[in-house]
């Protein structure tokens, strides 16, 4: 099955605002292109088969297992990951509030609720409780027990419609 | 030794207390933290391994021609090579010469999933191309995998050379066990079973090798813990000397006790390191993580019987367990060390018979995971006071409230020996029934069921021992393994030439928990600095001191512990600086806010900056005995642990600082599909004086949900045949958060009188108590279905069958 890896093709896409161009294999998983490849190494492997969600990033504005999509099909596309949410070393109002609720321990799979959060808080404005818990389910955190990541997302929501709104 | 003075608490404190946000915070947000998967050296290779498909086979032939010719590859090691290169792995267990523990299996496979050849390649890609390309032939041998078969004589065997399968037997009596059960107006008896889970962290483990053959030096980075004062164990596995080995702890990604001591995958990437001379990183994937992380947690069969009264006293029990271990034993039976610290939970029993038989089967083998055996303690403890409550038609609130300790009988040897150094059971039980609302509850409960609706309300009143003394892995035989040891715990806290403070950690990196938050706190309470200020950083274990790291909750206290002293030697060191240059008598001078001054003149100051730069560039200035600089180290070995006695009636002092807490579970229990929803859940901890208490919050919360998954959906599953059946996060389900319900979160803080500030540790938290409330609530939700929660995970499969089968 090794044969054939050494065939490359080109992809082209926007990392963080940035333009990428480069020749991969077709087995590249979009997760190990970004750590490996761009060294954006804040998106995290944590079961490679699309289980914990770790690896979330957005694609075109949604989120996607970046383990389970490949970079082939990442072509032509906008991706987000986590380090481009903060601007100038300021965090993100998402990342602030999780911060500030303690939305996280061990840290490991907070890029991906980060960027879960963000989908959710822009697809729902004024998003409850209830909503980002239910929207949450999506990824897993062994550490949390998601409480303060739901108070976290529900915190971001209102501080960045206050920030839309000012 | 003798006991501790009893200290005195201020109550009047700045940081300590404070729910300030986290230190370790900002680079995890950022997406820089650093994980071990994030660390690559130039020229690094990277390893796969070829796993066992069988859980009990030997090894005929290995051939690896094909995987050494793929391009790429730089090392193909079967178990047998490894044999040559390492020395089996460290093992704490009994008789660890006759259950060899190594890297690489040698001769025979004992658990599905055991690595058999471990690959190094340019990349992890490459290195699992060739590990496809290994051809092993295997002889298929027995499955053991009943546990109470395989310890039957005649049954076919995990170690040969061991000649059974009970790697340990003993039983223990602590006080008039028999006398107890006479005089007892019921014996309540059950059969119980804990299943296998296990901590499962979102990261898993890894490390990177980097092996110069220059120095000699064998350079590990890993996200395990470091371990330096048990550090020369791993040396010599890896046949390096114990000052050559250099452990650099990297954060983990999460642990829950399953990256404590992992010492398999180190081994495996040095190995490799120094035969390729190149770095080399190892890191498990998910499944390599669930089949041969050396993690699993408890799996126990008990028969139990409690000695009660008609009027609910609670007077004895006796506890049989047979545990099963899986294919090795590597830290013993410490596990039940831990729950004979606290075996008799906050009730006032006065005698305990306990027999374990740890037995070998070919699963993979137990570690640490949150609770490290003695959760499960608590889960069947309190199954049999709700049995005895059940029986005696006694509230299950009245029956714990009956029994309990009373604050004023600390401290408290409990029948084992150990001590419970404080603690206010019903303070924290009202606040509990407060903050549950429990009497509006029970009202509710009657209003559904008239509605035919099956709620139920589960209680959990249990312990949470802290601080472990290194007895409990030893004190399972005759002969005393060694003198009494604490395990100490060291920092070095430097005050540099304008007054900023570092403070140097000696352990491992952190763990999910929040080391960096705690040090500059406490930093923060002695010098009256802002916590934020503080830089904490860690140092590898080759320029350390003696440390341990977490684990039974341990941490916080005893870096306080540390952090007191070290503190106390600068502040010497700078008060007699301040007393020179105030040109003051040095007892004249007191710490106010931040700096000496003499007292009744708050004009003669001197700010900690101002100490610190005289002591850093202008030593000619100050008395001939001060040297420059304005750091201090100390190693901290908390004084409170004792001998077990010669016959083990007595295991001595070896948990000394009991934590508590009451959870209340509401649940509704669907009995068609066995689905259990929560409805509500309170919590009410004591862990003495909490540091941060927005961060103990987190442990109570998570530590919940991890217990609601103990509860009721995770599992290690191995069918009759030995195969492993959850492999992956499909089929091995953590909760998510709609599996977690909101919580509601008391705290009483009894302060410990033994401990810096009176701090207990409070780590493990919710997954001590959860089982024991959810099955609680699970029982009272289908009492009139007959089911009686005996069997961990209740699964909505296994609910449904209880209902069936009647109970």
């Amino acid at each position: 099955m090794n044969q054939g890896q050494t065939e490359r093709h080109s992809v082209s896409l926007t990392v963080n605002d940035r333009a990428v161009e480069a020749e991969v294999e077709p087995r590249l998983s979009l997760a190990d292109f970004l750590r490996r490849h761009l060294d954006l190494v804040g998106t995290h492997l944590g079961c490679e088969q699309g289980a914990c969600g770790a690896c979330t990033v957005l694609v075109d504005g949604q989120s996607v297992r970046a383990c389970l999509m490949l970079t082939v099909q990442a072509d032509g596309t906008t991706v987000e990951t986590v380090e481009g949410l903060a601007t100038n070393g300021e965090l993100h109002p998402v990342q602030e509030a999780f911060r500030t609720k303690q939305g996280l321990q061990c840290g490991f799979c907070t890029p991906g609720m980060l960027m879960r959060s963000l989908e959710l808080i822009r697809d729902n404005r004024g998003i409850t409780a209830e909503q980002a818990r239910e929207g949450l389910a999506s990824n897993m955190c062994r550490c949390t027990g998601y409480q303060y990541i739901v108070e976290a997302v529900v915190e971001a929501a209102s501080n960045m419609d206050t920030e839309v709104n000012q | 030794m003798t006991i501790p003075d009893v200290r005195e608490h201020t109550t009047e404190k700045n940081w300590i207390g404070k729910s300030i946000p986290r230190l370790e915070d900002r680079r995890f947000l950022l997406g820089k933290g650093g994980y071990i998967d994030d660390l690559v050296l130039p020229n690094m290779l990277e390893v796969a391994l070829v796993r066992s498909i069988y859980p009990h086979a030997r090894i005929v032939s290995i051939d690896t021609s094909e995987a050494e010719a793929l391009p790429g590859v730089a090392a193909v090691v079967t178990g047998a090579q490894a044999a040559e290169m390492t020395d089996p792995l460290p093992d704490f267990g009994p008789d660890p010469e006759n259950h060899p523990w190594r890297c690489l299996a040698v001769d025979k496979v004992r658990y599905n999933g055991e690595g058999v050849v471990a690959i190094a390649a340019e990349s992890r890609a490459i290195a699992e191309d060739a590990a496809e390309l290994v051809v092993i032939e295997y002889e298929p041998l027995e499955p053991i995998v009943d546990p109470m078969a395989a310890k039957e004589d005649g049954s076919p065997l995990v170690h040969e050379t061991l000649g059974t399968n009970i790697a340990f037997h003993r039983e223990f009596t602590f006080g008039e066990v028999d006398a107890d059960f006479e005089g007892a107006d019921r014996i309540i008896s059950d059969t119980l079973h804990w299943g296998r889970s296990g901590g499962q962290p979102i990261e898993t483990v890894g490390a990177v090798a980097d092996y110069d053959d220059a120095s000699g030096m064998m350079s590990i980075h890993a996200n395990s813990l470091s371990f330096t004062s048990y550090l020369f164990m791993l040396a010599g596995t890896l046949r390096v000397p114990s000052n050559k080995l250099d452990m650099h702890p990297v954060s983990a990604g999460g642990s829950f006790g399953s990256k404590l001591w992992e010492v398999k995958t180190p081994t495996i990437a040095g190995m490799l390191s120094r035969l390729c001379g190149r770095p080399v990183k190892f890191l498990q994937d998910r499944m390599e993580n669930i089949s041969n992380g050396d993690h699993h947690g408890s799996d126990r069969r008990y028969e139990v019987d409690l000695a009660v009264m008609n009027d609910g006293t609670l007077r004895s029990i006796k506890i049989t367990t047979v545990e099963d271990y899986g294919a090795y034993i590597q830290f013993g039976v410490g596990h039940h060390g831990n729950a004979l610290a606290q075996v008799t939970g906050p009730y006032k029993m006065s005698s305990v018979y306990y027999d374990v038989t740890a037995v070998l089967t070919n699963k993979c083998q137990q570690g640490a995971y949150r609770g490290f055996g003695s959760e499960v303690g608590n889960w069947v403890l309190e199954r049999m006071v709700d049995l005895a409550a059940a029986e005696l038609e006694m509230d299950p609130a009245e029956i714990r409230r009956r029994n309990f300790l009373e604050p004023d009988q600390f401290p408290y040897f409990i029948p084992t020996g150990n001590v419970y150094d404080s603690g206010d059971y019903g303070g924290v039980l009202d606040k509990a029934l407060e903050l549950a609302d429990y009497a509006g509850w029970r009202q509710r409960q009657t209003e559904a069921r008239a509605e035919g609706r099956n709620v139920g309300i589960g209680i959990c009143t249990c312990q949470e021992r802290s601080v472990f003394s290194a007895t409990e892995f030893w004190f399972w035989f005759d002969e005393p393994g060694a003198p009494v040891s604490s395990m100490p715990e060291s920092v070095t806290l430097d005050v540099d030439a304008l007054g900023n403070i570092t403070a140097t950690l000696y352990s491992c990196a952190m763990w999910g928990n929040s080391p960096e938050t705690m040090v500059a706190q406490l930093v923060g309470e002695e010098f009256d600095v802002d916590p934020q200020t503080v830089n904490v950083v860690y140092a590898s274990s080759n320029q350390g001191l003696p440390a341990t790291g977490p684990g039974g909750s341990r941490f916080t206290v005893m870096v306080a512990g540390a952090v007191e002293v070290a503190s106390a030697k600068i502040k010497k060191k700078g008060a007699a600086i301040a007393a020179h240059l105030l040109e003051a008598n040095v007892e004249d001078l007191t710490w106010v806010n931040g700096g000496f001054e003499v007292a009744g003149t708050p004009t003669a100051r001197m700010e900690l900056a101002d100490i610190a730069i005289q002591a850093h560039l202008f030593k000619h200035g100050l008395p001939e005995e001060i040297e420059s600089g304005l750091e201090a180290s100390h190693v901290y070995d908390h004084p409170y642990t004792t001998m077990p006695n010669d016959d083990r009636t007595d295991l001595g002092v070896f948990y000394p600082f009991m934590g508590h807490a009451c959870h209340i579970a509401v649940v509704e229990v669907d009995p068609d599909t066995g689905k259990v929803d929560f409805l509500d859940y309170a919590a009410v901890h004591d862990c003495g004086t909490m540091v941060n208490p927005r961060s103990l919050c987190g442990h109570i919360v998570g530590g919940t949900a991890q217990g609601i998954g103990t509860s009721l959906l995770e599992e290690f599953v191995y069918d009759d045949d030995g195969v492993l059946q959850t492999p992956s996060f499909a089929e091995y389900v953590i909760p998510t958060s709609m599996d977690v319900p909101e919580l509601k979160i008391g705290h009483q803080e009894t302060p410990s009188p033994y401990t810096p500030h009176g701090i207990k540790g409070g780590g493990e938290a919710g997954r001590m108590m959860a089982p024991a409330a959810i099955s609680a609530a699970i029982d009272d939700a289908l009492r009139d279905h007959g089911v009686r929660v005996r069997r961990l995970p209740a699964t909505p499969e296994r609910i449904v069958d209880w209902i069936d089968g009647g109970g």
